[in-house]
């Protein structure tokens, strides 16, 4: 039988990084106690960003980077799926152009849905590769420590035989009752129980029992792992754990909590990608996921991983960055500040659900058309051409990674908009077709006419009255 | 083998009313207001009209998307009312309905009225209100002003200028149209404004500021059209006549393929076009009078200078800041203030122009008078630049006959 393991991988980092301090200081009148935790900053998405959205550029990287064939399965996992009935795997894979022939799912209920999804897609993959990518986005009550301590990130991974940058070695998974906090169904936020009883009555028990029968039946001992992925931000937990099972401290991978805060499901796949991105060939590298119980997964690096080049890694993806202080705004992109946007607020924004699905293509994987008559490139595809009018049917045409500029664009302060101002403009296309777009992440002084331009899918519109969101492409400058 | 509108159509009776904040009035009372100015000027009965094209673009007040609400308001059963929607210039569309209506010799009498009630949204500028079903999924929203800007950004492209220079030149057709509507009893702003004010004001979208915007008001305006005999059988000796009705939509061209630059209107420039093909103008900035052009925003004013021919491509700046289409200028433009300080009741604008250059090619402009006036052309414009409805209506004096 073949090896299996991982293949590629790709990681997306919101660019919206709040400072620490700016939250601690906007609270300080009420709990001083949190300057304490105040260092560095923590990613957050912007007000169209979410889960799904964070997959979807994290798996359009994946695949732009590496030479996978026949995908056959798409795992989404997260403790914030956007829906709870629908498949939010199914808009990943259109959106990241995936055929429709194959298995998607969607994995959840803990904070190692990635983890455990990424297990079963290593012990499922014999015939064909398989796609598992994780992102969170959860909120947290203002002034809580969560507030500090949470981040925002989508990893995604390619799994399957072949060539691999690490081959798996072993995994194993238990199931327990620790609650170390929980988020019942339908509420906004986590509960959590004290650290101090979590380190050391949950993580320091529960998996060195795991990890150490691991080891042992593998004929290895911790002095032998090269990287360790462990995910929590309780201080000194990885290391504490990592002393139980004598792995060095030096193979401690960091846990990002100043660079981008605790990413929930897809931060031990965080680890995993930041541990591949530093190993040599024949390192080990032990993953681990908590929550009801633990996963461990055993990798060892291939010859591959010294010439691997990641779609993007955790370094060019924590460089990526925009500071923000002004609290309120990360507040009003979180949900937690209802702000006042004005009557043009009151839109309905509802979705004619018939509508959306007969330009699914469109929607959800920008699919463009090319006349038949005279091969003009045209978004949207409409019956006749817009060029020459012929009827003929056109063939399709993917946008989503065609490059383009910016021809006509204005910043809007007249429309709604949940980030003001609203810039909107013409696009075109390198392949000759054009279409009027909502532009993000501008920086104003760098932005004109000419503009180089790429596509990301974020929501467009989100729908109060029917607990809705519906999901377009933009455009962004070439970074 | 057809010979267009030229001559066939005489306009004999106008009204507009009082355009701006008319807290105190709906759509029936502004449609009454205009009315009975224009029965009093055609001095014919309310009985002796025989169809109506009624135009109103957003209005949702009343019973929908139909005539009725005119029909009603203004006690004309019995006879063909037909409501017309062309965004902006369906005041324009309203005025064409009820010429070819008499050209063809269908009816005598004809009247085209435009009216919007548009103070009742509870907050300033335009209404907004979902796009459609599938435009909703594709198309970002674009506010009035989001969609005009472009233009002022596709044009500083196109000619290197700039934004300084070019916000110089906007702020300067926004100052003269100031100017006029502080002149016009019926307008909704009667008031000058320092180039200095103008530049200096908060942007709506960049690089438009609030004075760069026209007025959103409420209004109604009409005409009662005829044939140019029957006029005469009335007693009218100075008749004002429809030269030219030229309407042109995008296609998609403009949003769909990489032909435009985004600095001019290409609707506007085939409409202008045909218009003086039809009214027989060979050379428009010699020949016609007076203009009163969509100036929806000061960059649709500019760029319409060149589509419509007057200034050459790329030469408006310099024709603005000459004084060309002030009031003592070569060729007046927005006369009475324009969309600018006039107003905008979307559905009674087009005919509000028309309104204008009525009565300056009949000498009844007051103060705004200007000195022999023989041909007044007005241009409509609905939609967005790379999206729209363009309009032109040219009139004149006389019918061609002694």
């Amino acid at each position: 039988m073949n090896a299996v393991g991982i293949k590629s991988y790709s990681v997306y980092i919101p660019r919206l990084r709040m400072e620490r301090a700016a939250i601690a200081a906007a609270h300080a009148w009420a709990v001083p106690g949190l300057s304490a935790i105040a260092k560095g900053e923590r990613s957050f998405c912007s007000w169209d960003e979410d889960a799904i959205t964070m997959s979807v550029d994290a798996v359009r990287a994946l695949l732009r980077s590496g030479s996978l064939n026949n995908i056959n399965s798409l795992t989404f996992c997260s403790t914030t799926a956007v829906f709870s009935d629908f498949l939010n795997a199914s808009v990943v894979s259109a959106a990241c152009g995936l055929a429709g022939s194959m298995t998607a799912l969607d994995s959840t209920g803990s904070l190692r849905a990635g983890t455990s999804a990424l297990i079963r897609a290593l012990q499922s993959s014999a015939v064909g590769d398989s796609v598992v990518v994780a992102a969170d986005n959860r909120r947290a009550k203002p002034a809580s420590a969560q507030e500090m301590q949470y981040g925002a990130a989508g990893a995604a991974f390619a799994v399957g035989s072949g060539d691999l940058i690490a081959r798996v070695v072993a995994a194993d998974s238990n199931v327990n009752q620790f609650t170390d906090h929980f988020r019942s169904t339908g509420a906004n936020y986590d509960y959590h129980w004290e650290e101090r009883w979590v380190r050391d009555e949950g993580y320091l028990k529960i998996i060195p029992d795991l990890v150490g029968k691991l080891l042992v039946s593998n004929g290895l001992s911790g002095a032998q792992i090269n990287h360790f992925c462990f995910a929590s931000t309780v201080p000194g937990s990885a290391l504490s754990v990592a002393k139980i099972l004598k792995i060095p401290a030096d193979a401690v991978v960091d846990n990002l909590a100043v660079r981008c805060g605790d990413t929930g499901a897809a931060h031990p796949l965080l680890l995993l990608a930041a541990a591949l991105e530093k190993a040599q060939p024949g390192d080990r590298i032990l993953v681990v996921g908590f929550g009801g119980g633990c996963d461990v997964l055993l990798l060892e690096a291939t010859e591959a991983i010294r010439d691997f080049c990641a779609g993007v890694s955790v370094s060019q993806a924590l460089n990526d960055g925009h500071k923000e202080t002004q609290y309120n705004k990360f507040l009003a992109f979180s949900g937690e500040l209802k702000m006042d946007w004005g009557m043009r607020a009151e839109f309905d924004a509802k979705t004619s659900l018939s509508q959306q699905y007969r330009v699914r293509e469109q929607v959800f994987s920008l699919i463009g058309g090319r006349c038949a008559v005279c091969g003009a490139a045209q978004f949207p595809p409409m019956p006749a051409c817009v060029r020459c009018g012929a009827l003929e049917p056109m063939s399709a045409v993917p946008l989503a990674d065609e490059s383009a500029q910016v021809v006509t664009f204005t910043a809007d302060w007249l429309s709604y908009y949940p980030a003001p101002p609203l810039y909107v403009g013409l696009v075109q296309f390198d392949n000759g077709a054009r279409t009027l777009m909502e532009m993000v992440d501008v920086e104003p002084d760098q932005f004109d006419v000419g503009t180089r331009l790429r596509m990301v899918f974020r929501v467009k519109d989100r729908d109060d009255l029917r607990d809705h969101l519906r999901y377009f492409w933009k455009a962004t400058p070439v970074g | 083998m057809a010979t267009g509108i030229k001559d066939k159509v005489a306009i004999i009776g106008m009204g507009c009313s009082k355009f701006g904040e008319r807290w105190d009035c709906g759509t029936e009372h502004l449609l009454n207001e205009a009315l009975q100015e224009a029965l009093q000027d055609a001095g014919i009965e309310k009985q002796q009209i025989e169809a109506v094209w009624y135009g109103s673009a957003v209005d949702r007040v009343n019973v929908g998307t139909s005539a009725i609400p005119a029909s009603t308001a203004l006690r004309m059963g019995g006879i063909p009312v037909t409501r017309v929607e062309n965004m902006c210039a369906t005041g324009t569309e309203a005025l064409r309905g009820a010429a070819y209506a008499v050209a063809a010799g269908v009816v005598d009498f004809a009247l085209a009225i435009g009216a919007e009630k548009l103070k009742d949204t509870g907050y300033g500028g335009l209404p907004t209100g979902t796009r459609g079903t599938l435009n909703d999924l594709l198309f970002p929203v674009t506010s009035a002003p989001g969609g005009f800007a472009q233009l002022a950004t596709g044009y500083r492209a196109r000619y290197g200028m700039s934004k300084q220079d070019l916000k110089n030149a906007m702020a300067r057709v926004s100052w003269k149209s100031h100017q006029n509507g502080a002149k016009n009893p019926k307008a909704h702003l009667q008031k000058e404004v320092s180039l200095d004010a103008i530049l200096n004001a908060p942007l709506i979208a960049d690089p438009l500021g609030i004075y760069d915007c026209c007025g959103v008001s409420d209004g109604a305006a009409c005409a009662i059209v005829t044939t140019p005999d029957i006029a005469r059988g009335l007693g009218k000796r100075d008749l004002v006549t429809i030269k030219a009705l030229q309407l042109s939509l995008s296609s998609g061209r403009e949003i769909g393929t990489g032909d435009w630059d985004g600095s001019y209107v290409l609707n506007t420039r085939i409409a202008a076009k045909k218009a003086y093909a039809e009214a027989g103008i060979s050379r428009p900035r010699d020949e016609i009078s007076m203009m009163e052009v969509h100036d929806c925003f000061s960059i649709t004013e500019l760029v319409t200078m060149e589509d419509l021919g007057i200034s050459v491509d790329g030469g408006a700046v310099k024709d603005i800041m000459d004084g060309f289409f002030d009031a003592d200028g070569r060729m007046p433009c927005q006369i009475d203030g324009g969309l600018k300080c006039f107003g905008h009741p979307i559905g009674a604008s087009g005919l509000r122009m028309v309104y204008e250059n009525y009565l300056q090619l009949l000498g009844r402009a007051g103060q705004r008078q200007l000195k022999n006036p023989v041909l007044g052309l007005s241009h409509n414009l609905g939609g967005v630049p790379f999206n729209c409805v363009s309009a032109v209506a040219i009139l004149g004096l006389g019918d061609g006959r002694v």
